[in-house]
């Protein structure tokens, strides 16, 4: 018998712990430290502004350029939607399998007389808030640079909110529909592996896809038959099936005046019916993959991983010793941990292409200066690389402790311990990892000795600073009470390492400029580079930075985890 | 030995725990009663150096936790009320690990693994992911955990929840002899036929105080409470029933 509408408990109801739990956050945010508080706000607005800046300077350029500036325009709103979109897809899906059916409130929701739409419905909203706003942050000085470029007038963010809110809903109903579908036929342990390599999967086949459609083109008419080629490839949308495309038409048709209610029907029509469809699909099938969820744990061990690696770390104590093995394990054990290693090999291949696919080695005379300018921007590429790996991989250490806390408190290991372990258990990987990428660009992009060494050197200290940034900001906002090891990074001390570890990054290579340029003048004069005061206190200052930069958060982290209580 | 000092313990403008003190000898086994919220996994918490005491002092062995804490958690084996493992480990590696954390290994530490998986009949699932465990499982596999180094002193909160009648008994029997060899048992519990069972003294701690403590006649003349039962006297320092609520909750 299904109860009636008035007898069930409102949405705002069954929503309460979550938006009630999240001011008390923010009032215990508000009520500490001050210091950390501020450093948050100023690191959060320099990104946004960096953010905003690139973006009006691009858009006024393109702007400018006679006939096709507001093509182009589009084409670029559509291609950033589309990355948000593919990001989307992804952090739904993980998500969706936390907030359905492995959270730790759903017994009591599922046991309570809440019928299925209703339940349906607040659990959606909390996958799309979970998912979605990092996105929705990223997105905000895009779109404000969009309007203020082409004059949106007041109305402008109302209209952009109406094109981004569905452009939300349905790649979160999609990440719903296909998280019951999976949980229905395995076992919810058993899905939240198998996602983490579907979810892979598929972020890799489009990122490929997006790379193989040669983006760069764009930038080169020289390189289509004749203008009026390059004018059809601009009109023409990626694909007519892709929501990113219906947003980027519908905020362009506003700014460009054009009125046109295709996309808007299309958004909301498509965002509308997903909706339907997924509250069926809920109520048809998540009861019986519920019940399915809470079956199916694995038992037997696959690798005992003691042997050889035992082997090698025979030489450490053995509380440091079984800790690392232990981290290891827990790693390559669990499948939502080691199977984003897919997405890290797709992303290295594209970055590898990216680089071989230059026009070097087609014959023609690059300019020295091209090479260095390009070899040095290749460093800034690497540099986000590594920082977004480490804050897949090493942001989460000290989370993953969570509930087992109790039991490294109450022994005597040393806070430091704990810490030096999991550094190390992450950085030596992403040292290797850094190494490869810089001296294989380096060697196809034939740097100068000069270059090479600046590169690796900066490459190897930017690693060691982010990994103890990654671990550190993982202290300060640790997620103990995660049900899925794969959200961590995307909660709201993630965002602000990301954020921090760009900015250090920013800092780095506007510092390396000076030696850089000196280095290309000393080339153009055709003399050899001195060692001028300028270019010492150059490279000072950029080893200083990042010796401070991995020093200090690991000291810092240290002194907190031995303040923590459980 | 455990000697508690003024241990106090404040979250914000609530006094969870207010001046406790308390000594707990060797070769005895304690016993901290009292109702829900009432202090006593706070008290053991800081006792396990999990939390930080607001003000006072814990000393276990002798040692300062405060200030000498790797020193007095070597002596020590802490037993939480709930058993959170790690998933992805086998009991085996579990416990290989518990031990490594207070720095022992070796052929020594293997055998006593199989010692303790055999006493708590977990050996058929040594080489099995803690995952696939049942809550009785990875209880009796964290108090193997509490026992691998061998320690002094066992501070224990809420041991027998989810355990099964044979190893209620046999958890009952192995703090009995421990004690009875010069060892330190300070135990939490709700139930209190246990206490009256296997504890030599105890102390019932009512809104972050004790109430009374000493053995169960000591308690029983501190409360001028004649032959009352524990159950009674317990009831009487911590309020007892309601029978207005219980009718109120149960009318229709």
């Amino acid at each position: 018998m299904e109860i009636g509408d008035r007898s069930q408990p409102a949405l705002w109801t069954i929503l309460t712990p979550k938006w009630r739990g999240a001011l008390a956050r923010l009032r215990q945010e508000r009520q500490g430290s001050r210091t950390r508080g501020a450093l948050v706000l100023l690191v959060g607005a320099g990104f946004w502004a960096a953010v905003f800046g690139v973006a009006y300077r691009v858009l006024s350029y393109i702007q400018r350029v006679p006939d096709i500036g507001d093509l182009l325009a589009g084409k670029m709103l559509a291609v950033i939607l589309l990355a948000f979109l593919s990001i989307l897809l992804l952090s739904n899906v993980i998500t969706a399998l936390s907030t359905f059916f492995l959270a730790k409130d759903l017994d009591l929701l599922v046991a309570a007389p809440v019928g299925g739409m209703r339940l349906y419905l607040a659990k959606l909203g909390e996958t799309v808030v979970h998912s979605s706003w990092m996105v929705a942050l990223l997105a905000l000085p895009i779109l404000t640079a969009y309007g203020i470029v082409f004059s949106g007038g007041p109305l402008f963010p109302f209209v952009a909110l109406a094109a981004f809110v569905p452009f939300l809903i349905l790649p979160a109903v999609l990440g719903t529909i296909v998280t019951v579908l999976l949980v229905n036929v395995f076992p919810a342990r058993r899905t939240r592996e198998l996602l983490g390599l579907l979810g892979l999967g598929v972020l890799g086949v489009l990122v490929l896809s997006l790379r193989f459609m040669r983006p760069e083109q764009l930038a080169r008419p020289e390189g289509f038959q004749n203008f009026v080629d390059y004018l059809v490839v601009l009109r023409t949308p990626t694909s007519d099936l892709l929501p990113s495309e219906w947003a980027a038409g519908m905020i362009m048709n506003w700014l460009l005046r054009v009125s046109d209610p295709d996309p808007v029907a299309r958004l909301w029509g498509a965002a509308a019916a997903a909706l339907a469809a997924g509250i069926v699909v809920h109520r048809r099938l998540f009861r019986l993959g519920y019940s399915k969820a809470q079956e199916g744990a694995e038992r037997k061990v696959r690798r005992p991983l003691r042997g050889a690696i035992g082997g090698i770390m025979q030489a450490l104590p053995p509380t440091e010793r079984e800790f690392l093995l232990k981290d290891m394990r827990l790693f390559f054990r669990d499948n939502s941990q080691w199977s984003q290693l897919i997405l890290l090999a797709v992303l290295l291949m594209i970055y590898i292409f990216n680089i071989s696919a230059l026009p070097i080695h087609s014959g023609e005379r690059i300019p020295f200066t091209l090479v260095t300018i390009i070899s040095f921007l290749n460093l800034g590429l690497a540099g986000f690389v590594l920082a977004a790996i480490a804050a897949r991989f090493v942001f989460p250490g000290v989370s993953l402790e969570g509930r087992q806390m109790w039991l490294l408190r109450s022994s005597p290991l040393k806070p430091a311990t704990m810490l030096w372990s999991k550094y190390w258990f992450g950085t030596l990987p992403l040292l290797g990892l850094a190494l490869c990428i810089t001296l294989l660009t380096n060697w196809l992009l034939r740097v100068s000795p000069f270059m090479m060494v600046v590169s690796v050197g900066t490459i190897l200290l930017y690693t060691l600073a982010v990994c103890a940034l990654a671990l550190s900001f993982g202290v300060f906002y640790p997620q103990f009470g995660t049900e899925n090891a794969a959200q961590i990074p995307t909660s709201f001390g993630g965002v602000v390492y990301m954020m921090a570890s760009l900015c250090l990054l920013a800092i780095v290579i506007m510092i390396e400029a000076v030696p850089v340029t000196a280095h290309l003048r000393a080339h153009q004069r055709g003399e050899a580079l001195g060692a001028t005061p300028e270019l010492l206190l150059a490279g000072t200052a950029v080893v200083g930075i990042l010796v401070a930069a991995t020093v200090v958060p690991l000291r810092l982290s240290a002194r907190r985890i031995e303040q923590m209580e459980f | 030995m455990i000697r508690l000092t003024g241990l106090v313990k404040r979250y914000g403008r609530f006094t969870a725990v207010d001046g406790i003190d308390l000594e707990v000898p060797r070769g005895e086994l304690f016993g901290l009663l009292g109702p829900n919220g009432a202090g006593k996994t706070t008290t053991i918490r800081m006792i396990a150096g999990i939390l930080r005491p607001t003000a006072g002092t814990v000393e276990v062995g002798g040692i300062d936790i405060g200030t000498h804490p790797l020193e007095a958690k070597h002596r020590m084996g802490y037993i939480p009320d709930r058993p959170f493992v790690y998933d992805k480990l086998t009991g085996g590696e579990f416990l290989r690990f518990a031990a490594a954390l207070y720095g022992q290994e070796g052929p020594a530490v293997e055998r006593r693994i199989d010692e303790l998986l055999e006493l708590f009949e977990l050996t058929r699932w040594k080489d099995e992911l803690t995952e696939s465990y049942s809550h009785g499982m990875r209880q009796k596999l964290i108090i193997s955990g509490a026992l691998v180094h061998r320690p002094a002193v066992i501070v224990v909160d809420e041991p027998m929840v989810g355990l099964d009648p044979k190893s209620a008994r046999l958890l009952k029997d192995l703090f009995r002899q421990f004690v009875d060899r010069g060892g330190t048992v300070l135990m939490s519990t709700h139930t209190l036929e246990i206490a009256e069972q296997v504890c030599d003294r105890i102390a019932i701690v009512y809104r972050g105080k004790v109430a009374a403590h000493g053995t169960m006649d000591e308690v029983r003349r501190q409360t001028a409470s004649g032959d009352m039962s524990l159950e009674e006297v317990f009831l009487k320092l911590t309020g007892g029933l309601r029978e207005h609520q219980l009718d109120a909750v149960l009318e229709a």
